[in-house]
């Protein structure tokens, strides 16, 4: 058995996902598919599950051209994925999201099924308990749970999504002993991921992806430096030290706790200062998150004290938050930072306006200056829900007050190409030199690297690295990110 | 005075709140698989009439209750397609198909208004509505009230115990997921909305053939739909909740003719109003027993908790969300 | 400020859509005659000329125009915030109650202008009040609005039937036909021998000039669409939600209430347990007919007036019943939503 992908393209608009993509896979082998975020790898993976469909391409199964138009029918060809978001029930129990989906004798009990689920969970070592609500599951389990449904459905080719994503380290060495199992018994598996320690521990051979066309292939044992080139085009330097002088406090916790996400917030206690960049670590729900929204006054703290530019800020909301001198920029850009129905003239005129009365004159200027300035591919009456994600980066940068003195970011590169990425940051630095201080969070050790001065890790709510960059590695943050100081 | 007898008292909430079971286990039904059907209150208007007219020009009961189920899940297919092909906003569209089915119900039903027409009768059970206490209460009605009895078990099996009723749920909290295997969530919606307003078909048969016999503008079961659409969520869609939720309405209209009776200076659609507020209260409360607070306040007190549990509805994940395919 | 918006450059394509839903409709309603047993075109006829065919049918057409006309302008603000306040039938009501309190009160003044002019302050207050009570349910208690406005709304119903049956009962007998009529000098001016109060016109054209102004340049119009388009956004560009949402109701309640007290003073001359004639909920109707427009509602309020004023004689001429408004109303915008529908179906494949 083998699979391949000859010449895939998607289109979405003028965006190319994938641009021409070839490859192939043979029975037998766990096969990684390693680019940086935006790549095109999902794109490409879900088009092999059916979950969308290609512009244009071939998809080959033992050498037979394949078409289908949905994962169910994939599924029937053997084909299954694990996709990034666990595509479950949360309000349903592990059995009954085992079922959904697997065709069913008309005598077929839930019995015969929760047997097959013990027996196939068993073989891999996997501890799920059929009556347990999917809401109260680790990513990790839900995981688990995917890959015995798909199994049972008689899958041979495997594609997971980013797995190690989101699930602890005692998780991942079961899942990767599970996918070994599994290549072993002739069954083929896709690896999708940005992590090039995912890759080395597991894959046979890898394909690099790189702004939707492949960079190149390699068998194990694998050349990281290599690697790291056909990823990025180049390695990213290590910062040199001391090229900040850090001004007054701009922010200090002093035992904040919170709740919300995955794992809350818990005694969380730093300071920042003004012209400091400091990147934000940790596995996605590790904290960060619930850590921007105590901090931008969005989420208030069950415990502790926060006080900014030496104003006390506790438990007070965002709006305070805003009128001294601070922003927060979502993450979701769609859904929380812009307002899909409104014009791009009109944001700007939320803006300028006074109580009464729009201020139409100064919103126009304004947006048309902006437009010009951040380069936004779009016109003034632009609906911002059609302008493409970058596009609406720069737009939400536009909003950004003149001389701020707090920023904090979620996540201010994701799905953006790498050169919006960098033209964030080229903008983004400016405010470093009229006295700001920066603070964002990213999934990209490499992009922390590159532009910030101090690094926090967070693991299950907790900070437990503290460093200024320079003083520390991509693998020794890969650690701590980990669980492992 | 009026006397209070209960097991009078009893056997006509048992009778009166037939048909906001129909109508409130239909609509679970439909919402369970996401899809909202605003259009209960005319629905339930215009199946009445068909329900009336039918039996009264075939002078067969069983076929009036089929029309009237048919007019049901015509009105509810119709909110569907608007939804889930047309893309139109599903309120809106109940919304208008409730004041225009009333409309119709009046103007078509007009001929045939204050006839004396056919209605079901009173078919004791055998043996059992000689039972004391019990057999009055539950075994000596018409036998749509019988129906309604089944109908809570059925639909609760169905939902929660057949491989269908998995497949109806999976659609309702997370249409994507169940594209992914093989469900297709629009055919799915349909098909619920289809079912669900057969049975709110039926709850306007019930009551033109049964519980307040006749046609007629007004008919009586004005209002009837928005009760059952209130009761979904204090029924936290689950159709044996819903079912006592329904219950209790009844009850409460029941004794309002009590009390009635008892301050005859106050007029009757002043008791009628009692359940509205008594809803709104229950919506504020399902709402603050899923707060967070709640939930520390409940922490590490199994009564508490299970108390918690009882407040909080779970809706659908995706209830009233259109799926629409990648 | 103008607004680009596709179909404002495709006017030939607006006739389209307009001529076609019509058509649909007229089949639709003539069908649906024919099965009555009544003659359509008579049918037809009889709506025109009960609406149409006098200065006095005129009147009484501009009579429904106005409480619609108000209560639609209302509307506009909470469909804006993304709203559905389907209370305001209840806001009327509390409306006309409030304003009768008033008017009781006043029965023996000497300056009967000036308790009117209290009235209409009461009306609007009445219903504010009525549809604030369904915002904070909304904005503090996580009541959704459909649920809590149809509440009150039964709410309003107990309480308007309470009072007519109760203290409010004419001397001797308590009956649907309402409270005892007011004096005449508390009833609003009309023109002679028409019924009609100029003051009550006044009024509806006041609201549509202010909701045009208010929702097209004024801050709080382009507020209320972004909270409505995105409330999380919103709030980090500095605004308030749930203020606005309670603002939207206000104003909506507040209009709604005036068309209340204007169904009492302008109309009836007294509280009915039916003053609010469901204009409150065919006012939504309207809305969505003028696919939430402003310079659409006074024409699209005024033909469904025509149509409710034109088929009040059906019955008499034709046996029919007077709810064929109701249909025609209702399957316009059923036909409407369906052709947008269609439209968007056609371009997405």
């Amino acid at each position: 058995m083998h699979i391949e992908l000859k010449d895939i393209h998607k289109h979405y608009g003028p965006v190319r996902a994938n641009n021409g993509v070839n490859l192939k896979v043979e029975a037998g082998t766990i096969f990684g598919i390693l680019g940086e975020n935006g790549a095109g790898k999902s794109t490409l993976m879900k088009i092999l599950a059916g979950y969308i469909r290609k512009t244009s391409g071939q998809i080959l199964l033992d050498g037979h051209v394949v078409d289908y138009t949905s994962p169910a029918i994939a599924a029937r060809l053997g084909i299954g994925m694990l996709y990034q978001d666990p595509l479950d029930f949360p309000a349903l129990s592990v059995l009954e999201n085992f079922i959904i989906g697997q065709r069913r004798g008309l005598t077929q009990s839930n019995q015969s099924f929760c047997q097959k689920l013990q027996s196939l969970a068993d073989e891999l070592h996997f501890a799920l308990r059929p009556d347990q609500v999917i809401r109260s599951l680790t990513i990790g389990e839900r995981q688990q749970l995917e890959i015995i449904r798909l199994l049972a459905l008689g899958i041979n080719i495997l594609v997971l999504d980013e797995p190690t994503t989101g699930i602890s380290s005692l998780q991942k060495e079961v899942l990767f002993k599970a996918l070994r199992q599994l290549a072993t018994a002739g069954k083929i598996v896709i690896l999708v991921s940005h992590k090039l320690e995912d890759v080395e521990q597991l894959c046979d051979n890898v394909t690099v992806l790189r702004r939707g066309k492949v960079t190149g292939n390699m068998q194990a044992p694998f050349d990281a430096q290599k690697l790291l080139k056909m990823m990025f085009g180049q390695i990213p330097s290590t910062p040199q030290c001391g090229r900040i002088t850090p001004g007054k406090t701009a922010l200090v916790m002093q035992g904040v706790s919170a709740s919300g996400g995955r794992a809350g917030l818990e005694k969380c206690s730093i300071q920042f200062h003004q012209r400091e960049v400091i990147g934000l670590a940790g596995l996605e729900g590790s904290g960060q998150g619930v850590f921007m929204r105590v901090a931008a006054g969005l989420k208030q703290p069950v415990q502790g004290k926060i006080h900014m530019y030496e104003r006390d800020v506790t438990d007070q909301d965002y709006h305070v938050f805003k009128d001294y001198g601070g922003m927060y920029v979502p993450a979701s850009r769609m859904e929380e930072g812009l307002i899909p129905s409104l014009t791009i003239a009109e944001h700007f005129a939320l803006q300028v306006s006074g109580e009464f009365w729009v201020n139409w004159s100064k919103a126009m200027q304004k947006a048309e200056d902006s437009i010009v300035q951040f380069s936004i591919k779009g016109q003034k009456q632009t609906l911002v829900a059609s302008l493409s994600g970058g596009n609406q980066q720069r737009l939400l940068l536009s909003f950004l007050p003149s001389n701020p003195k707090l920023l904090l970011l979620e996540n201010p590169t994701r799905g953006l190409d790498v050169e919006s990425g960098h033209w964030v940051w080229r903008h983004l630095q400016k405010y470093c030199r009229t006295d700001a201080c920066i603070v964002f969070s990213s999934s990209e050790l490499d992009e922390i690297m590159m532009v910030a001065d101090r690094v926090l890790v967070f693991y299950n709510g907790r900070i437990i690295k503290d460093v200024p960059t320079c003083e520390t590695s991509v693998e020794e943050l890969g650690r701590a990110i980990a669980g492992k100081i | 005075m009026t006397e209070l007898n209960l097991t009078i008292l009893l056997a006509s909430v048992v009778a009166g709140a037939a048909p906001i079971i129909f109508a409130t286990i239909g609509e679970t039904i439909t919402e369970k698989a996401g899809l909202i059907n605003l259009s209960l209150d005319g629905t339930i208007m215009l199946s009445a009439m068909v329900a009336f007219v039918t039996a009264y020009s075939t002078d067969s009961i069983v076929l009036g209750f089929a029309a009237a189920a048919g007019v049901g899940a015509l009105l509810a297919a119709t909110v569907a397609v608007f939804s889930i092909y047309l893309n139109q906003n599903q309120v809106a569209v109940g919304f208008v198909l409730t004041l225009m089915a009333r409309d119709l119900a009046y103007f078509l039903g007009n001929p045939y208004s204050r006839l004396a027409g056919p209605q079901a009768a009173p078919l004791p059970v055998p043996l059992l509505s000689k039972l004391p206490i019990v057999g009055p209460i539950l075994f000596n009605h018409y036998w749509p009230v019988y129906l309604s009895l089944i109908l809570i078990i059925v639909a609760w099996w169905y939902i929660y115990g057949t491989p269908e009723g998995l497949k109806l749920r999976s659609v309702g909290e997370n249409p994507q997921a169940a594209f992914a295997r093989g469900i297709d969530p629009r055919k799915m919606q349909l098909f619920s909305a289809l079912l669900g307003g057969l049975f709110v078909g039926l709850a306007g048969a019930t009551f033109a053939l049964a519980i307040k016999p006749g046609w007629g503008r007004p008919q009586g079961a004005e209002g009837t739909g928005w009760i059952a659409l209130a009761l979904v969520i204090f029924g936290g869609w689950n159709p044996i909740k819903a079912a006592m939720g329904a219950y209790l309405f009844a009850f409460l209209q029941v004794i309002g003719i009590y009390l009635q009776g008892w301050f005859p200076s106050v007029p009757a659609q002043v008791f009628q109003v009692a359940p509205f507020p008594l809803m709104i209260f229950t919506l504020m409360i399902m709402f603050f027993a899923q707060r967070e607070t709640a939930q520390i306040w409940a922490q590490n007190t199994p009564w508490k908790q299970s108390l918690l549990k009882l407040l909080a509805g779970n809706a659908p994940a995706c209830l009233g969300k259109p799926y629409r395919p990648e | 400020m103008t607004r680009n918006t596709p179909q404002s450059h495709q006017p030939l394509k607006v006739l389209q859509n307009i001529s076609i839903t019509a058509a649909t409709v007229f089949c639709f309603t003539f069908i649906l005659i024919m099965a009555s047993g009544a003659p359509p075109f008579k049918a037809f006829f009889y709506i025109f000329k009960g609406s149409l065919g006098s200065w006095v049918k005129l009147s009484h057409v501009i009579q429904a125009w106005v409480p619609l006309t108000l209560c639609a302008c209302g509307l506009l603000y909470t469909f804006r915030i993304g709203l559905w306040n389907i209370g305001i039938e209840g806001q009327m009501i509390m409306g006309a109650v409030f304003s009768t309190a008033v008017l009781r009160l006043g029965t023996q003044s000497a300056f009967p202008w000036f308790v009117l002019i209290l009235s209409f302050v009461a009306g609007v207050i009445g219903g504010g009040l009525w549809a604030v009570i369904a915002g904070f349910l909304k904005t503090r208690s996580g009541v959704n609005e459909i649920f809590a406005g149809l509440g009150l709304n039964f709410v309003a119903q107990g309480i308007i039937l309470w009072l007519i049956f109760g203290p409010w009962k004419r001397p001797g007998v308590a009956s649907m036909s309402g409270t005892e009529v007011f004096p005449t000098e508390l009833w609003l001016g009309t023109i002679k021998s028409l019924r009609l109060a100029p003051v009550g016109v006044g009024f509806a054209v006041l609201a549509i000039i202010t909701s045009a102004i208010l929702l097209r340049y004024s801050s709080i119009g382009l507020r209320l669409r972004a909270i409505g388009s995105n409330s999380h956004a919103s709030y980090l560009f500095g605004m308030k939600p749930n203020q606005y949402m309670l603002l939207a109701m206000l104003l909506a309640g507040g209009f709604a209430g005036l068309a209340g007290n204007l169904q009492v003073t302008g109309v009836y001359h007294r509280l009915l347990p039916a003053i609010s004639s469901n204009y409150g909920y065919l006012a939504l109707l309207v809305v969505m007919l003028a696919d939430y427009k402003v310079w659409a509602v006074p024409a699209i309020a005024f033909f469904f007036a025509c149509l409710n004023v034109g088929s009040i004689q059906l019955p008499m001429v034709l046996q029919v019943d007077s709810s064929l408004s109701g249909v025609i109303q209702g399957a316009l915008v059923l036909a409407t939503l369906a052709l947008s529908g269609w439209r968007r179906f056609q371009t997405a494949n």
